[in-house]
């Protein structure tokens, strides 16, 4: 099994299957790590989803990005982080049409962000598809001060940006990409819950 | 009738209090000794003289300080309010409900005057009297649902209905039982009530749903749900958890009937006519465990529902560390009587 079954208790939270090709229609493809591996899959399913498509790849320490750049994409762009590649994903979800398929791959906290970033640019949501490869990893907004922490995989963890002790709530918004983390220690203050990791 | 409009405050210092009449027509929302979730839904066109079910929009004694707490809460965080660009005509929409509801409720307190898209308001408690053009925002101080909800107890939200579900795509929200607008906003009927226990398997937000969306204009219906909050604070967020949560941890077996407080909501349903969305008003009511235990019938049967409570439903609403407190304080005013059926105080009322 190369495609992650998650716990069906949050409703809130998006369902990811295998990414189906939509034949030649204008293409914007983003993975990461091993999300890699579901695009070259895609592209081994239909080549000629890569006719008009654009590829964004996040290497986390993979090596797919050699395979992918050769793949025959419009464009290929790579980066160590996603935010290193933001701005060239947020100008081509811009020049986006109505016909533009967006497909993603890897992490979930990637496909939240980059489906967020999609929504945000009036993509529809029926034109995105989003297949989870790779580790559980969460993006968590701070209900407290809003801000996006990555990668976060125990529970709880620390907000990236004011610092406070979060618990992860089970509640996924897909307008920010994200589940919501909520002060742990509120109550206690100083009282922090042993650290576990995320379970699925 | 004329209302007496308390000056108190839900922050601090906390001198919110109920009069004995506040105390007489609080919206108790259990109609026997056990709960359990359910699609409890009726008609909101009418309901005994005095109580909250009597008129559209309840405004009562608290009326002119809550409005003051919105105003502190909003401008410590403005992301309270929000509404997506498309909701515009549903805010128009909401703006009209509740200032013609409010003048056909209280027309000693409350006016409008009509001259064609040439509107002239009056909120008397409140000493607003303004001009404005209907449908156009510029020349109102706010977007119209921010304006008209300062002017309203309670939270909003504005569902727009679209692919078989509804939209929280506005609202105004500062004195929510622990949910985040800011999260929300944008989320569908299903995905906003994910964190919600137990109620999803019961098929409750299905069956909730479909009747939501079938909602006519003309004709509202209303729910109570209940939570418990320590100290009467209306701005319970996650936002500010990190400042309220604290709190919990200061009931004490001496004070725990004054401190502790029975939070009802009476949400509303209507449908808008011209953006076809649903207003969903949720109206908060506080009131301590004291106060509510002078009506026996309501001591009674409060120990009994907080006792047998299922645990789920009092993890998920926050006050599982002081249940036992409360129940024990509950319990002298249980002598094991009947109780009646139906929610009014008195005995032989249903
Ligand atoms: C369109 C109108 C409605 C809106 C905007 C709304 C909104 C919400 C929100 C934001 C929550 C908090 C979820 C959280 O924990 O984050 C909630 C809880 C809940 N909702 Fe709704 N709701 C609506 C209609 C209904 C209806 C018609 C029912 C009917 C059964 C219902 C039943 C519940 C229940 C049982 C809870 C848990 C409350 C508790 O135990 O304190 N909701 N709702």
């Amino acid at each position: 099994m190369t495609q992650t079954q998650f716990s069906p208790s949050i409703t809130s939270r998006p369902t990811y299957s295998q990414l189906q090709s939509h034949g030649g229609s204008p293409a914007i493809l983003v993975a990461d790590g091993s999300g890699g591996q579901a695009l070259l899959d895609l592209i081994a399913r239909d080549a000629s989803v890569l006719d008009r498509g654009q590829i964004f790849f996040v290497t986390a320490g993979t090596e797919f990005g050699a395979q992918l750049r050769e793949a025959g994409a419009k464009a290929y762009h790579q980066g160590l982080f996603f935010n290193e590649i933001l701005t060239q994903y947020q100008a081509a979800l811009a020049q986006a049409t109505m016909a533009t398929r967006i497909y993603l791959a890897g992490s979930e906290g990637l496909i939240g962000h980059a489906t967020a970033e999609a929504l945000a640019a009036g993509i529809d949501a029926g034109s995105i598809q989003g297949e989870h490869r790779g580790g559980i990893a969460r993006r968590m907004q701070c209900v407290h001060c809003k801000g996006m922490t990555d990668d976060v995989t125990t529970d709880p963890f620390t907000c990236s940006h004011c610092g406070l002790n979060l618990f992860v709530r089970d509640h996924f918004s897909r307008r920010l990409g994200a589940f919501q983390g909520v002060c742990v220690d509120a109550e206690t203050p100083g009282e922090v819950p042993e650290t576990q990791e995320i379970k699925l | 009738m004329t209302i007496r409009f308390n000056d108190e405050t839900f922050r601090d210092d906390y001198t919110h209090f109920n009069s004995p009449e506040a105390i007489q027509r609080f919206p108790f929302p259990f109609d026997r000794d056990d709960y359990m979730y359910s699609v409890n839904i009726e008609s909101h066109t009418s309901g005994p003289k005095g109580t909250p079910f009597d008129v559209a929009f309840d405004v009562d004694e608290h009326y002119v300080s809550e409005m003051r707490d919105l105003a502190i809460t909003l401008e410590q965080d403005p992301k309270r309010c929000q509404s997506l660009p498309h909701m515009e005509l549903a805010g128009w929409d909401l703006l009209e409900l509740i200032m013609t509801s409010k003048v056909a409720d209280y027309p000693d307190l409350f006016e409008l005057h009509r001259d064609g898209n040439a509107w002239r308001w009056v909120n008397k408690p409140l000493g607003i009297d303004d001009s404005f053009t209907f449908l156009d925002a510029s020349t109102l101080p706010y977007g119209p649902m921010e304006y008209i909800t300062r002017q309203a107890q309670g939270d909003f939200a504005v569902l727009d209905q679209r692919d078989g579900s509804l939209w929280m795509d506005a609202g105004m929200v500062t004195c929510q039982a622990d949910w985040s607008l800011d999260f929300n906003i944008g989320m569908n009927f299903t995905e906003w009530h994910a964190p919600v226990p137990k109620a999803h398997e019961m098929r409750i937000f299905e069956r909730a749903l479909k009747f939501l969306m079938n909602v006519q204009q003309g004709a509202p219906s209303r729910r109570l749900n209940w939570t418990m909050t320590v100290n009467p604070r209306l701005d319970t967020s996650p936002e500010n958890y990190h400042l309220w949560g604290p709190e919990k941890r200061t009931v004490t077996p001496e004070n725990v009937g004054q401190k502790q407080y029975l939070r009802v909501e009476l949400q509303t349903f209507w449908r808008l006519p011209r953006s076809n969305a649903l207003a969903f008003p949720i109206r908060c009511y506080l009131a301590n465990l004291q106060d509510l235990s002078s009506v026996p019938k309501w001591g009674r049967r409060l120990h009994r529902v907080i006792r047998d409570l299922p645990d789920e439903l009092a993890d998920y609403k926050g006050f599982t560390l002081n249940r036992p407190m409360i129940v024990e304080y509950l319990s002298q005013f249980d002598d094991g009587a009947e109780t009646s059926l139906g929610i009014y105080p008195a005995e032989d009322q249903s």
